[in-house]
């Protein structure tokens, strides 16, 4: 346990000390109907941050998750509308981000552009031309069976959470016993060491962002089939939010640690803040500004606990 | 007469390392000074110090008989000390006469910059230390050795009264080394004093009045140098005869592990390099710093792309194009520069140790941690790692510990070929010592080793056979028995292409 929490330690205290202060200041939060839909809400945010820790773990960033996610939403409403079998659309979904994943992870590794201006860049294209495309119109019209697959609100939203628990179990699971998962943070830590040492870097870093396009795919359509229709505008802002999970859950921004329990953690702590206002009758204004002291309250603790870390060698 | 800078117990630590411990010096006008000692002895430390970039923890510094406090960089150059790194440290994107006037400049009228006497004053000063640049080039265009003279260049424009230079002639050719001792000589006539580091003995013999040999941040004492032999240096740098440092070898060379052939690599300077390796054997590369020794080692590696040449492993054709090839091939490369490349700080020691071997601590495709600590207890205790256990980041070991873990990670690849870059470079003596008795134990093994290092003891004392590279291409190959310093030096130096 003690390894467990380690550097997610300031996310862990902050979210605990915030719902034990809710038990007293507003019991009805813990609600079974709330903390339903606080945790529908950030399942896709879960899904994307999951990646977004691998992606700054190989010290990368991709910000164009948000773009990413409306085009796979978008294309997904327009398969299932085409006729594509609904239970294909987890899959389509995943295909689409990983492509476009793929295009982001290839120009930032072999082409050795930097990552933040590639995705940047692949941000305001998609975007825009996902508007162009669109023409900003919803896709609407969409089968029947599309909205929760066809099965119900009550056994959709059992898919919905069982599939991200899995998943994500699998993932974090996976980032401790499978040898590729330490090539990541070999190359995050010191890219040169690693290739030295003979790991393919540059494939690490394409595969990362191909598996933060594949999880923004899957979260995408995962999100889609709870409304009626597919806006064009979705995923605004995801990307900043991801990241931030990322970070308050204690992965520095310069790669090469981090821990996917702290992601869940830094969810879990950013999400609840809206919802737990206005159980608490504050303004709904405040959410930003506390995630934002949030953000910069993790990282001053992190700063504070790597120079603690870099004591002088032992003589 | 009064010394022109006194240092009296100087001692300084980091964290808990004791760089220096109570070292005391004093250079005279007019004396060219030898400082001598170990990589690692706290030879940098003390000049430092005097450069007034580091602060000593205890004792004092006297400047012509006035005790100096709290010496800065800037007032330690407007007391007249001039340092002279290893690596120049000139601005490269200014003029070589705006970077001499930004050392010191005589104040004009207005502060405005009178940019014909600021050109005409490098330009004399330029050809006063025999450089032939023009004051209007940029930094970034000249050559190491060309920097080096713009540094001094600066030293003598401020009339130091202390000159102080560390390994001025690492990186020169013999022409311009040539041209160097011209300078220091004349600085001494002019009055100055200067503290030269080098480890080449043959130009302190030549130069030097007087030396202080530093071991382990201790001084051993100041010498005159006339009567002083090579042996007697040596003996007081290491504490112990040579014979003592490097352990005796008597294995069995079999037969040929690696051959290449022509091997060329043009982008990285890399040209025609032609030898055999064969197991148990340890083939010393020698050469000055840019010889094209890494460059070699990193074409051969796959990690640069070669343009021409052939490589056999075992008696095989190979291509190497990658370093994961290299690695299925049996080669392994513990790279220079540890603390940056060597190993990954943010690992504990298990993992950095299994890195480049996972498949060997996994079962079925999953890592066995089990197996992995097993391993890599093992190796700590065969490679005596000072860590207290192998979760210890290798962050917070020391150098020397650091490069045993480097090695353990690329033994249990078990190499049929082991390239060692510098493996001793900025390591204490006693894990020197240990270093050197593992290669002994790997080549005893019937691993071919191929040891690249700068310390001419180190490759004498430990080569079966010396490759010495000249300018990318290798000068010349020396069996054991005819290898001596004077020898390499001249292959390294370009003068000759003598070989077996």
């Amino acid at each position: 346990m003690r390894k467990l929490l380690q550097r997610e330690f300031a996310g862990f205290i902050t979210l605990a000390l915030f719902l034990i202060y809710l038990a007293f200041a507003a019991p009805s939060f813990y609600s079974l109907g709330n903390l339903r839909d606080i945790a529908l809400a950030n399942v896709s945010v879960l899904l994307i941050s999951t990646g977004m820790t691998l992606v700054i773990v190989v010290a990368e960033i991709d910000i164009s998750v948000g773009s990413l996610f409306a085009i796979c939403g978008v294309c997904g409403g327009l398969l299932a509308r085409g006729g594509l079998p609904i239970w294909m659309l987890p899959f389509a979904g995943i295909a689409i981000g990983s492509a476009l994943g793929a295009a982001n992870g290839g120009l930032v590794s072999f082409v050795k552009a930097p990552s933040i201006v590639v995705t940047l860049a692949t941000m305001v294209a998609w975007r825009e031309a996902l508007n162009w495309a669109t023409g900003g119109a919803w896709v609407e019209n969409l089968p029947a069976n599309f909205q929760w697959f066809g099965l119900g609100q009550a056994a959709g939203e059992a898919v919905l959470f069982s599939a991200t628990a899995v998943l994500f179990l699998a993932i974090l699971w996976a980032s401790h016993n499978l040898p590729a998962f330490r090539s990541i943070y070999a190359t995050g830590s010191d890219a040169e060491a690693a290739r030295l040492a003979g790991i393919n870097t540059k494939l690490v870093v394409f595969a990362a962002f191909v598996l933060v396009g594949a999880l923004t795919g899957l979260a995408s359509v995962l999100n889609a089939v709870r409304f009626s229709d597919v806006p064009a505008n979705a995923g605004i802002g995801l990307e900043l939010q991801s990241i931030a999970a990322v970070v308050v859950g204690g992965t520095p921004i310069t790669g090469g640690r981090g821990r996917l329990m702290g992601t869940l953690i830094g969810v879990a702590l950013l999400g609840i803040i809206g919802p737990a206002l206005t159980y608490l009758q504050l303004s709904p204004y405040w959410e930003k500004a506390i995630q934002g002291g949030i953000i910069l309250v993790t990282v001053l603790f992190d700063a504070l606990a790597s120079r603690a870390e870099k004591r002088p060698a032992l003589a | 007469m009064i010394p022109v800078l006194e240092a009296v117990g100087i001692r300084k630590s980091f964290g808990g390392v004791r760089a220096l411990r109570g070292v005391s010096l004093e250079v005279c006008a007019g004396e060219v000074h030898a400082l001598v000692g170990e990589n690692g002895a706290g030879k940098s430390t003390l000049i430092k110090i005097f450069a007034g970039a580091l602060q000593p923890d205890e004792g004092e510094i006297r400047l012509e008989g006035t005790p100096i406090e709290h010496l800065t960089p800037a007032k330690s150059k407007s007391l007249g000390i001039a340092v002279i790194y290893q690596q120049p440290a000139l601005f490269p994107d200014l003029t070589v006469s705006e970077n001499i006037a930004l050392a010191h400049e005589p104040p004009t009228a207005f502060r405005r910059i009178d940019w014909r006497k600021r050109n005409e004053h490098a330009a004399t000063l330029l050809s006063r230390v025999g450089a032939d640049m023009l004051p209007q080039a940029y930094v970034s265009s000249l050559s190491m050795p060309e920097q080096q003279l713009v540094e001094i260049a600066k030293a003598v424009d401020a009339e130091a009264r202390l000159v102080i230079m560390d390994e001025p002639t690492a990186s020169l050719g013999d022409r311009d080394a040539e041209n160097l001792f011209r300078i220091v000589d004349e600085l001494r006539k002019s009055g100055a004093a200067v503290i030269y580091i080098s480890h080449r003995f043959e130009e302190l013999f030549a130069l030097a009045n007087r030396v202080t040999v530093l071991r382990d941040g201790e001084s051993m004492g100041t010498f005159p140098m006339a009567e002083m032999t090579n042996r007697d240096l040596v003996r007081l740098m290491v504490g112990r005869e040579m014979e003592a440092v490097f352990p005796e070898r008597n294995c069995t060379i079999g037969e040929p592990v690696l051959e290449v052939r022509h091997l060329t690599c043009v982008s990285r300077g890399v040209h025609d390099v032609s030898f055999v390796l064969r197991r148990g054997e340890v083939l010393g590369l020698a050469g000055l710093v840019g010889s094209g020794r890494t460059q070699f080692a990193e074409t051969l590696f796959g990690l640069s792309r070669a343009d021409g040449g052939s490589i056999a492993v075992g008696g095989k054709a190979v291509r190497i194009e990658s370093p994961q090839q290299a690695l299925a091939l049996g080669l392994a490369y513990v790279p220079e520069d540890r603390r940056r490349h060597g190993v990954i700080m943010d690992f504990p020691v298990s993992m950095n140790t299994t890195l480049a071997s996972l498949e060997r601590v996994s079962r079925g495709g999953f890592l066995d941690f089990t197996a992995e600590r097993r391993v890599a207890e093992e190796y700590r205790e065969r490679f005596r790692v000072k860590a207290p256990s192998v979760d210890t980041p290798v962050r917070n070991l020391s150098g020397g510990n650091q490069q045993k873990v480097s090695l353990a990670r690329w033994l249990m690849t078990e190499p049929r070929v082991l390239i060692l870059d510098e493996p001793t470079q900025g390591i204490d003596i006693g894990a020197k010592h240990e270093i050197y008795m593992l290669i002994g134990e790997l080549a005893a093994r019937g691993i071919g080793i191929i040891l690249i290092s700068s310390e001419l003891a180190e490759v004498l004392g430990m080569s079966d056979r010396i490759a010495v590279m000249h300018a990318g291409r290798v000068a010349g190959v020396l069996d054991r028995n005819h290898a001596d310093a004077h020898t390499v030096m001249e292959l390294a130096l370009g003068h000759a292409a003598v070989g077996d």
